[in-house]
């Protein structure tokens, strides 16, 4: 049953702190950023830092950076490769998913630029969330090859040119949880929706020329929670940092099964 | 330890046009499912004789429930053009980012240009109309 409210452990307590800032500052600007300290046994806080832009690369990440480096080392986030490909640095910008290192501070709209982790999920620490559930319902969908007829002896299982454009786009998922995360129904049934990413990880490989496995794949999707908590929101598409469309692959597997059944 | 707490959800993530047409679609059909113990009063007086009917009818002509019924039609036309939209998804059409944005677009604007249509229709007296 879907909880709109946050768990008592999980409502912002007021405590949150100010950081002002440096003196002589040319272009201050604030962000507000939710701490959690697991160590503390308080309740999340929000902080707020003051930051120098004159001082400061332009993505979000470089602020994040910059914040850790020279105001507060106790702020714990997830980041990598800087460059919009590993995931690592997913969290709720102005108020959407996306990635930290691909997202401009000049393109928050808001005067003050707000990072929460990603949303309804277990927080480890600060911007940390648990993904233990968004990679067992990865794994949940067999995200690999699957075949049954043999290889041929002297070459690798080839694909047509249209058929690989096919994966193209699907494959380029970075598994950064931003869409399924976004998504209303995953929030309210993340215990039994298997959401958006996962679902276009599915998608991935039952249109793969090469698998065998198809009729299973589609098999375990048919069920009312796992495909069809899907209600077309939309809103892992406009998260999406790279641009992909977890709502139209969804909407192609429901396709493909009602083609199915008739 | 004790348990992580939950990140922050609806109170965050900003409100744009896919949740908050979703969100009315649900809330209108809702709204029309209530609706229905409306209708079906008026029907079973209908059913129970010219003077149950007078008399449900003279309580639905008064302010509050002409509001409601006003309220429950525009429910109507937008749970009407949202399923529209549905249906042309659920056919494999308009999953393209820039599609939904416009059939959203449309929908709005077809749900308040049908509904100061039937509001005129319905709710304005004969006697003022032009």
């Amino acid at each position: 049953m879907a909880e709109f409210l946050l768990p008592p452990n999980s409502r912002i307590n007021k405590n949150g702190k100010q950081h002002a800032a440096p003196a002589g500052a040319k272009k201050p600007r604030t962000f507000r950023i939710y701490r959690f300290d697991p160590d503390s046994g308080e309740n999340p806080r929000i902080d707020s830092y003051e930051i120098d832009m004159a001082a400061c690369g332009p993505m979000v990440l470089d602020a994040l950076l910059k914040i850790k480096n020279e105001v507060d080392s106790t702020l714990a986030f997830r980041r990598s490769c800087r460059e919009g490909i590993c995931g690592s640095c997913a969290m709720n910008i102005d108020g959407v998913n996306t990635l930290a290192c691909t997202k401009a501070c000049s393109d928050v709209k808001s005067a003050d630029v707000k990072i929460y982790p990603l949303p309804h999920m277990p927080v480890v620490k600060d911007l940390i969330p648990d993904l233990t559930q968004f990679y067992a319902q990865y794994a949940a969908v067999k995200p690999w090859l699957t075949t049954r007829t043999p290889a041929p002896p002297d070459s690798e299982r080839l694909q047509s040119k249209e058929d690989q454009e096919k994966i193209d786009r699907p494959s380029a998922c970075i598994l950064c949880a931003c869409c399924s995360t976004s998504c209303p129904s995953y929030w309210w049934n993340s215990d039994r929706y298997l959401g958006p990413a996962a679902l276009l990880a599915a998608y991935r490989w039952i249109i793969d020329s090469r698998d065998d496995a198809t009729g299973e794949r589609l098999d375990a999707l048919d069920d009312a929670f796992r495909l069809y908590r899907c209600h077309t929101i939309m809103n892992c598409a406009e998260a999406c940092p790279k641009d992909l469309n977890p709502a139209k692959a969804i909407g192609e597997i429901k396709s493909m099964l009602a083609e199915r059944e008739h | 330890m004790p348990a992580r707490p939950l990140s922050p959800h609806l109170s965050v993530y900003r409100f744009a046009y896919t949740m908050s047409l979703s969100i009315l679609h649900r809330a209108t059909g809702i709204a029309l499912s209530a609706g229905l113990l409306m209708l079906a009063c008026w029907l079973m007086a209908a059913a129970a004789g010219p003077e149950a009917y007078a008399r449900v009818t003279a309580a639905l002509a008064h302010g509050p429930f002409q509001v409601v019924l006003a309220a429950w039609l525009v429910a109507f036309v937008y749970h009407f053009g949202a399923g529209i939209r549905h249906i042309f998804w659920d056919f494999g059409y308009g999953f393209e980012k820039p599609q939904a944005r416009a059939s959203g677009r449309w929908l709005v604007i077809a749900v308040v240009l049908v509904s100061v249509g039937l509001l005129y229709l319905f709710f304005c007296p004969t006697g003022v109309r032009p």
